[in-house]
């Protein structure tokens, strides 16, 4: 990067990390740089944490259910194979430019929390079901005491990796649909007028808020597993 | 209370385990003796209503149960105390001297994974002794145990057990003179 940005006029296509920091610098001071990131994170973490329900749910309901989870294969298997921007504008006639970033993320976070969860599950333990049943033990107890421990060394594997997609997927649906004052947005305004200092401080701060949103979920999930059980 | 099984039968993938039991569990300790693989486990299953019998009926089984498992099925990260907590939904007041009288702490923190096979074993028997149960279904609770701990399991099987039903599925019937013995002899 360092080198391309030394040839003569290079500096125009890609920009040196001197200049990206430097433009990140100058960013961030500003109100409109930390209203696009709270905008976007919103909306972004918003889905994902939308998608870590419903596939929780979702799994749960289907762990005991052969019929539920053939129901849920085929949709869950288009989502993992098709291209993010089929979605994206496949969704943009549905939806307006700023709850679509937040539907793209959940919709990519959605398979792998749902078909970790779903895994987990599926090794529960019949014989401490089996005691649970004897002893009378309700609902509550059961789930905190013989599901969560199993489940949530899956779901947090499971989140790790939905939580780099959904950055992926969810800043990929801002530059397509550019709903204003988010990071997507001032991607694409970066590409159009060539601001590749613009570019790179903006991945930079994506890569960072990804790393920062995975640190402390993953943390609260470890809290979760530490706590798990009765 | 008192237990009724009649035509028992139960077979698995074609293979006959129980074929017609008939049999009353009074008040008090009744022995299911019988080789390994000769239906014990299974008579305990059916009365604890985990499996479905072929043919037969089973009558006044449908209350609460204590029960020791062929395995201790405990939750191997928690101490004793989580498990009797996960199980009973409490930590009983008279846990602490029932632990005590098996060799056991009630106050010790390390998970029961790090226990012995025998000390699991213990905390098994100590968790069905504890429940608020109407009948005892105890599936060779003494596996690991040596003489002496034997003998206190079982002082104390009789003490928690009076006045209900206790199932014992065992193949060692020493201390266990003058008890009812329901002999299944497999085919």
């Amino acid at each position: 990067m360092a080198l391309a940005a030394a040839v003569p006029g290079g500096a125009l296509l890609l920009a040196s990390p001197l200049q990206a920091a430097l433009r990140l610098l100058e960013l961030l001071p500003s109100t409109a740089f930390w209203r696009a990131v709270g905008n976007s994170s919103a909306r972004i973490f918003g889905g994902f944490l939308m998608a870590c329900a419903l596939g929780t749910l979702l799994a749960a309901l289907a762990a005991g259910r052969p019929w539920l989870q053939d129901l849920l294969a085929p949709p869950v298997a288009a989502v993992k194979a098709a291209p993010v921007a089929s979605f994206i504008i496949l969704a943009l006639v549905w939806l307006d430019a700023e709850s679509l970033s937040r539907f793209i993320s959940a919709l990519m976070v959605f398979p792998p929390v749902y078909l970790n969860v779903l895994a987990g599950l599926r090794e529960t333990d019949p014989k401490l079901l089996e005691l649970a049943r004897v002893y009378r033990i309700p609902l509550g107890r059961r789930i905190w005491g013989i599901y969560a421990p199993q489940a949530l060394p899956y779901f947090r594997s499971a989140s790790s990796l939905a939580l780099g997609l959904c950055w992926k997927a969810g800043t990929a649906a801002e530059v397509i649909g550019l709903p204003p004052g988010t990071i997507g947005e001032r991607l694409y305004t970066a590409k159009i007028y060539l601001q590749t200092p613009d570019l790179f401080a903006w991945t930079a701060v994506i890569l960072a808020l990804a790393a920062v949103f995975e640190r402390l979920f993953l943390a609260a999930v470890d809290g979760l597993m530490g706590k798990a059980g009765p | 209370m008192e237990i009724y099984v009649e035509g028992l039968c139960k077979s698995y993938g074609g293979r006959p385990v129980l074929t017609g039991l008939t049999a009353v569990f009074r008040p008090g300790i009744t022995c299911i003796a019988a080789p390994s693989g000769t239906g014990k486990t299974t008579l305990l299953r059916l009365l604890l209503g985990l499996e479905r019998p072929d043919a037969g009926t089973i009558r006044g089984a449908d209350c609460r149960w204590g029960a020791v498992f062929q395995e201790d099925r405990l939750l191997e990260n928690l101490p004793a105390a989580g498990n009797l907590r996960f199980a009973l939904g409490e930590v009983p007041g008279e846990a602490g001297k029932l632990l005590a009288r098996l060799g056991l702490e009630l106050g010790d923190a390390r998970p029961v994974r790090e226990w012995s096979g025998g000390m699991k074993r213990r905390l098994a028997l100590a968790r069905a002794l504890l429940a608020p149960g109407e009948a005892l279904a105890l599936d060779e609770p003494f596996t690991g145990l040596d003489g002496e701990n034997r003998k206190r399991c079982l002082e104390l099987i009789r003490e928690r057990g009076e006045g209900k039903p206790v199932l014992l599925a065992t193949h060692d019937l020493a201390g266990l003179e003058g008890a009812p013995v329901v002999r299944l002899v497999g085919r």
